[in-house]
C-alpha cells in the first residue's frame, strides 16, 4: 500500500470514528434533554475497534454485538438518521422505534444486532457462522462483547461449540477494563483472558488499541483464517471508554487522572494527527464539516419523524397471521 | 410433634366415609390402637383406630361429616402444643378438589322452609346468591330469584333449581330432606350436605313424599346395581328341580347331627340353602366357565370358588363372601354363613369379607318367593336366584304323588357366559340336588 | 387419503423426516439425537438418512446449542432443537425468552426466527423433582413464541409439520408417557394441523373438561366414568396453547355452563389460570358454577410412586372436580 492510499484509507476510518463520536455526543445531549429514554451506552473512546474491525470485513460478513452498539451499526453502513431516529424511538429508526439504543439491527448490512443480556448473543453469533458454513457461503461472523461477558456461561458454551464444530466466527473481546463499575481484577481470576482460547483448542490474539490500522491488521488475520479454514479465534482488544457505563453512571470507580491519561492516547486523535502530519489537514477539516452537517441533519430528522403506530406491535411479534 | 390424623381407607372402594361417632374428645389421651371413631363407609361401619399415641388436641370434623379419604379429621400431639402450622398452607393439605368435602352443615334457619321465611339463597342484607347463568336465565324468563330456593353451596341458586334448564343433569345425588334444624347429636349420623327441599315436582294439593336420606349403603347399592344393569348384558335361565330327595337328605343329616350332640345342648342344623351353596360350589368346579368374570383384555376364569351370599340387613343388603366353598364341608358352610350373616346385620364385617367373590347366590325362599331373577354383582359373571321349596304334585312311576319343587334362575353376564354354558351349570346343579349324596362326593 | 397406524414418536419422526426431505434448510440438533438414535428414540434412523451435517449431536450445553440454532434461524435456516426433556430447557430459557421470542420485534420486523424446540414434557414415571416439570406454563407466558401440546399421533404429525413450516419459534411439548401411543395418521406428506384450533375429543352437554397433551386421556377416562354416573362430559383437547382457541372453549362452556381445566404442572398462574380467566371474562353469564381446576398439587414432584400419582391429575380427581362443578354429591 502506498503512503497515499494508506492515508486515503486512514481518512475513511477517521471519518467513521468521527461520525460515531459526534453522533454519540449529540445523543448524549439529546438524552440530557429527555429526547432519548432508557439506557444509552456510549462508545466514545472505543471507536477504533469498530472501525478497524469493520475495515477487515467483507460485505457478506456479519457483525453482532452488545448493547454498546452505536459504533457497530455506523461502521457497517447504518445511516446516522436511522440510528438517531431509533434512539428517539421514532418510526423512521432502524428498528422502527421498537429496539432502541441497545437493539440496533440492520439486516441489509448484516449488522445483526445489539443485545442486552450479557453473553446471550455469543451462541447466536456461532449460529450465524453455523449457517454460513452449512450453506458454504465463505462468510465470517464477528462477535463483540466486553470482558464482563467472559465469566458468564454463554461465553464458554458459545466458544466451546464454535471450536468443536469449527465455525467461521471471530470472537472479539473489547476489554475496556470495567464490567460496568467493577474492574477486571475483581471479575476475572486470570487477567489474560485469551488464555481461555487454548482450553477450547482455539487460536487467539491480543492487542492494546492505539492505532486503528493496527486493529484492522490483526483482525484481518483472524478473519482470513476463519474464512479459509473454518477456524474460530478469540481476540482481546484492550481499549477504554471515556464516558460512564451508561448515562446514569457517575464513573466514581476510576480516577479523573486515569481517564485523562487514556484520553491523551485517544486512537481517534492519533489517527487525526497521522492525517494532519501526512499533509491531509484539509481533508480532515472537510470530513469534519461533512460529519457535522450529517449529525445535525440526523438530529433534525429524528426530531421531526413520526412516532410508530401501535399497529406495528402485533405485526412485529409474529410473522404472518397469528391465529387467535 | 403434633400431626394430623387423616381419614384412613377402610374399604377397598372407599373414597369417602361418614365420621359417624367420635369415641374420644378433645383433650383425651390416646394410645396406639385406641378406638377413635366409627366411620360409616360404603360397605359397613368401620372402626377408626389410632396409629399414634398422644393427646387428641383438636377434632377437625364433627360427627356426622362426610370426609374424603386422606382428609385431616383431627390433630394429635402433646398437650398445649401449637399445631396452627399444621392447619395452615404448609400441611399435607388435601387436594384442592377435596375442599368440597363438607363438614356437618350449619343448618340454615330457613331449611325447614315455610312460606313466611325467606329462602336460604338470601344472604344477610337481602342479596340473592345465584350463579351468573341463573341470573341470565332469570333476566330472559323474567323470574324473581327471591322466591327460589337455592341448592348450591351456601344456598346458591344454580341452574337446576330453575325448572327451565332441562339440560342440567340430575346428578347421582341424594334427593335429600331438610335435616333437623338443630345440630344432630353426635351419635346419630346425619346427611352431610345441607339439603334443600326436594325439587321433585309434587303437584299442588298432593301431600309431598317423605324423603328418607340415602345411607352410604343405599348409595352404594344404587350405584353398583345401576352400573351392573346398565353395563352388563344380562340373560336368565330358569330350571325347576325335584327337591324331594334334597329335603329328605337334609333331614337325614340333621338327624345324624342331633344324635351326635350331647344331651342338653342345642343341636346344630344345616339348611337347604347350605346344601344349595355346597352343590353350587361343586357345580362351579365342574363348569368353571360359570366361575368367571369379564375384563376388557380377557375372560378371567377363577381358580377359587368364593361365593358371595346375599344377606338382607335393615338398610339394604350386603354380600359377604364364603371363601373356598368347594373345599368346605356342609356343616362348616352352614356355620360360616350364619356367622357372616349375623355379623353383617351387626355391621361388623371387615371390607375384605365383602369383596372378591367369584359367584353370588341370593335366596328369597324364606320370604315365600317361588322364583325370581337377580341382578349380577359386578365384577362377577353370574348370580343364582333361589326360590322356596314348593309342595307340588309330581309324577312318580306313572302316578301323580305329592312332591317338592325348587326353582332356580341363573342371571348370566353374556360377555362371559353363553346360554349353553349356563345350561350346563344348571344341569350339573340339578343332577347334584336330585341325587344329593353326590354333593358330598365333590367335583 | 389413506392412513397408517403410527406410534406418537413415529408420527413425530415421520413429520421431521418428510420435512427434512422437503426442505434442505431443515436440520436437527440436540443431545443424543444422532448416533444414540434419540434418548426417547424419536429421531431414530435420521442420522443414517441425512448424515451428520443435518443430524447433529450436541454436547450438554442447552444454552449454547439453543443459541446457535436461533442464530442459524435468524439468517434463514430452519433448525429443530431437541431438548432431552423440557426440564433442561431452563438453562436455555434466556435464549428462548430474550432471543427467539424477541428478535423479530426488537429488529422492527427485519429478522425472523423459524425454529422448532421440542422435547418430552411433564411427569414421566418417578423421575423425581427436577425431571417432572410441565414447562409449557413458563413458555406460554411469552409473546413471540407459539406453544403446542398434541395428545394424539395424528396431531403430533400434523402439528410438527406446521411447526417446521412456521416462520416463528414454535415450542412442541410432547410427553414421554405418550410416545408409545398408537393411532391412525393420515398417509399424506402435506397433511398439517393448524395452530389455534382445538379439537373436541368427546362431545357432551353437561360439563366441559378442558385439557391438552397427556391429561386429555385422563379426561376421556373421567368422561367415561362420569357417563356411568349419568353425566355427559365434553372433552376439549386444546392442542395449541398459544395461539389459544378461545372460541371453542367458550362455545363449549356456553353449552355446558360448567368447566373443569385439567393439566399437568402447578395451577398457580399457569395456562389453566389463563383459561379460567377467559371463561369468566367472556362467558360469565353462562357459568352455573365456578370453573374447576385439576393440576399438579402445589408441591415439587415427589419420587415415591404413590405420592407421585397423588400429585398428578388422575381420573378420580377429575371426576370429583366435575361432580363438584355440577353440585353433585
Amino acid at each position: 500500500m502506498t503512503d497515499s492510499s494508506k492515508l486515503d484509507h486512514l481518512l475513511h476510518l477517521y471519518r467513521q470514528m468521527q461520525l460515531i463520536r459526534r453522533v454519540e455526543e449529540e445523543a448524549a445531549a439529546a438524552y440530557a434533554k429527555g429526547k432519548i429514554g432508557g439506557f444509552l451506552h456510549l462508545y466514545i473512546g472505543q471507536e477504533a475497534v469498530a472501525a478497524g474491525c469493520s475495515a477487515a470485513m467483507r460485505p457478506e460478513d456479519t457483525m453482532i454485538g452488545t448493547y454498546r452498539d452505536h459504533g457497530m451499526a455506523l461502521v457497517r453502513g447504518m445511516s446516522a438518521r436511522a440510528l438517531m431516529a431509533e434512539l428517539y424511538g421514532k418510526d423512521t429508526g432502524c428498528s422502527r422505534g421498537l429496539g432502541g439504543s441497545m437493539h440496533l439491527f440492520d439486516a441489509k448490512n448484516r449488522m445483526l444486532g445489539g443485545y442486552g443480556i450479557v453473553g446471550g448473543h455469543i451462541p447466536l453469533a456461532a449460529g450465524v457462522a453455523f449457517a454460513s458454513k452449512y450453506r458454504d457461503e465463505k462468510a465470517v461472523t464477528l462477535c463483540f462483547f466486553g470482558e464482563g461477558a467472559v465469566p458468564i456461561g454463554d461465553f464458554h458454551e458459545g466458544l466451546s461449540l464454535a471450536a468443536l464444530w469449527k465455525l467461521p466466527v471471530v470472537f472479539i473481546c473489547e476489554n475496556n477494563e470495567f464490567s460496568m463499575g467493577t474492574p477486571m481484577s475483581r471479575t476475572l481470576s486470570v487477567e489474560d483472558l485469551t488464555l481461555k482460547a487454548p482450553g477450547y483448542g482455539m487460536q487467539s490474539d491480543r492487542l492494546i488499541v492505539e492505532d486503528v490500522l493496527e486493529v484492522e491488521a490483526h483482525i484481518r488475520k483472524a478473519i482470513d483464517r476463519a474464512r479459509e479454514h473454518n477456524e474460530p479465534a478469540l481476540i482481546e482488544l484492550r481499549t477504554y471508554r471515556f464516558r460512564g457505563h451508561s448515562m446514569s453512571d457517575p464513573g466514581k470507580y476510576r480516577s479523573r487522572e486515569e481517564v485523562e491519561a487514556h484520553k491523551a492516547r485517544d486512537p481517534l486523535l492519533r489517527a487525526r494527527k497521522q492525517l494532519v502530519d501526512g499533509g491531509r489537514e484539509a481533508d480532515v477539516l472537510r470530513v469534519e464539516e461533512e460529519i457535522e452537517a450529517e449529525v445535525l441533519d440526523a438530529v433534525q430528522f429524528a426530531e421531526s419523524s413520526p412516532e410508530p403506530s401501535a399497529d406495528l406491535l402485533e405485526a412485529t411479534t409474529y410473522v404472518g397471521p397469528f391465529a387467535r | 410433634m403434633a400431626k394430623l390424623l387423616e381419614m384412613p381407607k377402610l374399604s377397598p372402594t372407599m373414597e369417602e366415609g361418614q365420621l359417624a361417632v367420635w369415641h374420644r374428645k378433645e383433650g383425651d389421651t390416646v394410645a396406639v390402637d385406641d378406638l377413635l371413631a366409627d366411620v360409616e363407609t360404603d360397605k359397613a361401619t368401620m372402626e377408626f383406630r389410632s396409629f399414634d399415641r398422644g393427646t387428641l388436641l383438636k377434632i377437625l370434623v364433627p360427627a356426622g361429616s362426610m370426609v374424603k379419604l386422606g382428609q385431616p379429621v383431627a390433630v394429635i400431639g402433646k398437650p398445649g402444643e401449637d399445631f396452627s402450622s399444621l392447619l395452615g398452607g404448609g400441611a399435607p393439605a388435601p387436594p384442592p378438589a377435596n375442599a368440597t368435602a363438607t363438614a356437618a352443615p350449619q343448618p340454615q334457619a330457613s331449611a325447614g322452609q315455610t312460606a313466611s321465611t325467606p329462602p336460604a339463597s338470601l344472604a344477610p342484607g337481602g342479596r340473592v346468591k345465584a350463579s351468573p347463568y341463573v341470573r341470565k336465565l332469570a333476566r330472559e324468563h323474567d323470574l324473581n330469584l327471591h322466591t327460589i330456593q337455592g341448592s348450591g353451596p351456601g344456598g346458591r341458586i344454580i341452574a337446576r333449581d330453575l325448572s327451565l334448564d332441562a339440560r342440567a343433569p340430575a346428578p347421582a345425588a341424594p334427593a335429600p330432606v331438610a335435616p333437623a334444624p338443630t345440630p344432630a347429636p353426635a351419635a346419630v349420623p346425619t346427611p352431610a350436605i345441607a339439603p334443600a327441599t326436594p325439587r321433585a315436582a309434587t303437584p299442588a294439593g298432593l301431600a309431598a313424599p317423605e324423603a328418607r336420606p340415602l345411607s352410604m349403603m343405599r348409595k352404594t347399592i344404587a350405584r353398583r346395581l345401576t352400573e351392573s344393569k346398565q353395563s352388563v348384558p344380562h340373560f336368565y335361565l330358569t330350571i325347576d328341580v325335584d327337591a324331594g330327595a334334597l329335603v329328605s337328605f337334609r333331614e337325614q343329616i340333621n338327624g345324624e347331627i342331633a344324635a351326635a350332640t350331647r344331651k342338653g345342648e342345642e343341636p346344630e342344623k344345616i339348611s337347604i340353602n347350605d346344601l344349595i351353596v355346597k352343590a353350587s360350589a361343586v357345580a362351579l368346579r365342574r363348569v368353571p366357565e360359570c366361575n368367571a368374570q369379564f375384563s376388557s383384555e380377557a375372560i378371567l376364569v377363577h381358580q377359587r370358588v368364593d361365593i358371595s351370599v346375599a344377606v338382607a340387613v335393615p338398610e339394604g343388603l350386603v354380600t359377604p363372601v364364603l371363601r373356598d366353598a368347594d373345599r368346605k364341608g356342609v356343616l362348616e358352610i352352614g356355620r360360616s354363613i350364619r356367622d357372616l350373616a349375623s355379623r353383617a346385620r351387626a355391621k361388623k364385617l371387615s371390607p375384605d369379607e365383602m369383596s372378591n367373590g367369584t359367584f353370588s347366590i341370593s335366596n328369597l325362599g324364606m320370604f315365600g318367593i317361588d322364583e325370581f331373577a337377580a341382578v349380577i354383582n359386578p365384577p362377577e359373571g353370574a348370580i343364582l336366584a333361589v326360590g322356596r321349596v314348593r309342595d307340588e304334585p309330581v309324577v312318580k312311576d306313572g302316578a301323580v304323588v305329592p312332591g317338592k319343587k325348587l326353582a332356580f334362575t341363573l342371571s348370566c353376564d353374556h360377555r362371559v357366559i353363553d346360554g349353553a354354558v349356563g345350561a350346563r351349570f344348571l344341569a350339573e346343579l340339578r343332577s347334584l340336588l336330585e341325587r344329593p349324596v353326590q354333593i358330598l362326593l365333590g367335583p | 387419503m389413506g392412513t397408517r397406524s403410527l406410534r406418537f414418536r413415529e408420527a413425530l419422526r415421520a413429520a421431521m423426516l418428510e420435512e427434512m426431505e422437503r426442505d434442505d434448510s431443515v436440520f436437527l440438533l440436540g443431545e443424543e439425537v444422532g448416533h444414540y438414535q434419540g434418548a426417547y428414540k424419536v429421531t431414530e434412523g435420521l442420522l443414517e438418512k441425512f448424515g451428520p451435517k443435518r443430524v447433529i449431536d450436541t454436547p450438554i450445553a442447552e444454552s449454547g446449542f439453543a443459541g446457535i440454532a436461533i442464530g442459524a434461524a435468524m439468517v434463514g435456516l430452519r433448525p429443530i432443537v431437541e431438548f432431552m426433556t423440557w426440564n433442561f430447557s431452563a438453562v436455555a430459557f434466556d435464549q428462548i425468552l430474550n432471543n427467539a421470542a424477541k428478535l423479530r420485534q426488537m429488529s422492527g420486523g427485519q429478522l425472523q426466527v423459524p425454529i422448532v424446540f421440542r422435547a418430552p414434557n411433564g411427569s414421566a414415571r418417578q423421575v423425581g423433582s427436577q425431571h417432572s416439570h410441565a414447562m409449557e406454563h413458563f413458555y406460554a407466558h411469552i409473546p413471540g413464541i407459539k406453544c403446542i401440546a398434541p395428545a394424539t399421533p395424528a396431531d403430533a404429525y400434523g402439528m410438527m409439520k406446521t411447526a417446521i413450516r412456521d416462520e416463528n419459534p414454535v415450542l412442541v411439548f410432547e410427553s414421554e408417557t405418550l410416545y408409545s401411543l398408537k393411532g391412525d395418521v393420515p398417509d399424506d406428506p402435506d397433511f398439517t394441523v393448524p395452530f389455534g384450533v382445538a379439537s373436541v375429543a368427546r362431545e357432551g352437554k353437561d360439563i366441559s373438561l378442558i385439557s391438552w397433551s397427556r391429561p386429555v386421556h385422563v379426561c376421556l377416562d373421567a368422561a367415561a366414568e362420569l357417563a356411568r354416573q349419568g353425566i355427559d362430559a365434553e372433552v376439549i383437547d386444546l392442542r395449541s396453547l398459544r395461539p389459544l382457541d378461545e372460541e371453542t372453549i367458550l362455545r363449549s362452556v356456553r353449552k355446558t355452563h360448567r368447566a373443569v381445566i385439567v393439566h399437568e404442572g402447578w395451577s398457580y398462574g399457569g395456562v389453566g389460570a389463563e383459561i379460567a380467566d377467559r371463561i369468566q371474562r367472556f362467558a360469565f353469564d353462562d357459568l352455573d358454577a365456578p370453573v374447576g381446576r385439576v393440576s399438579f398439587l402445589d408441591v415439587p414432584m415427589p419420587y415415591n410412586a404413590a405420592l407421585e400419582q397423588h400429585v398428578i391429575p388422575n381420573t378420580p380427581r377429575v371426576v370429583e372436580a366435575a361432580r363438584a362443578a355440577l353440585y353433585a354429591r
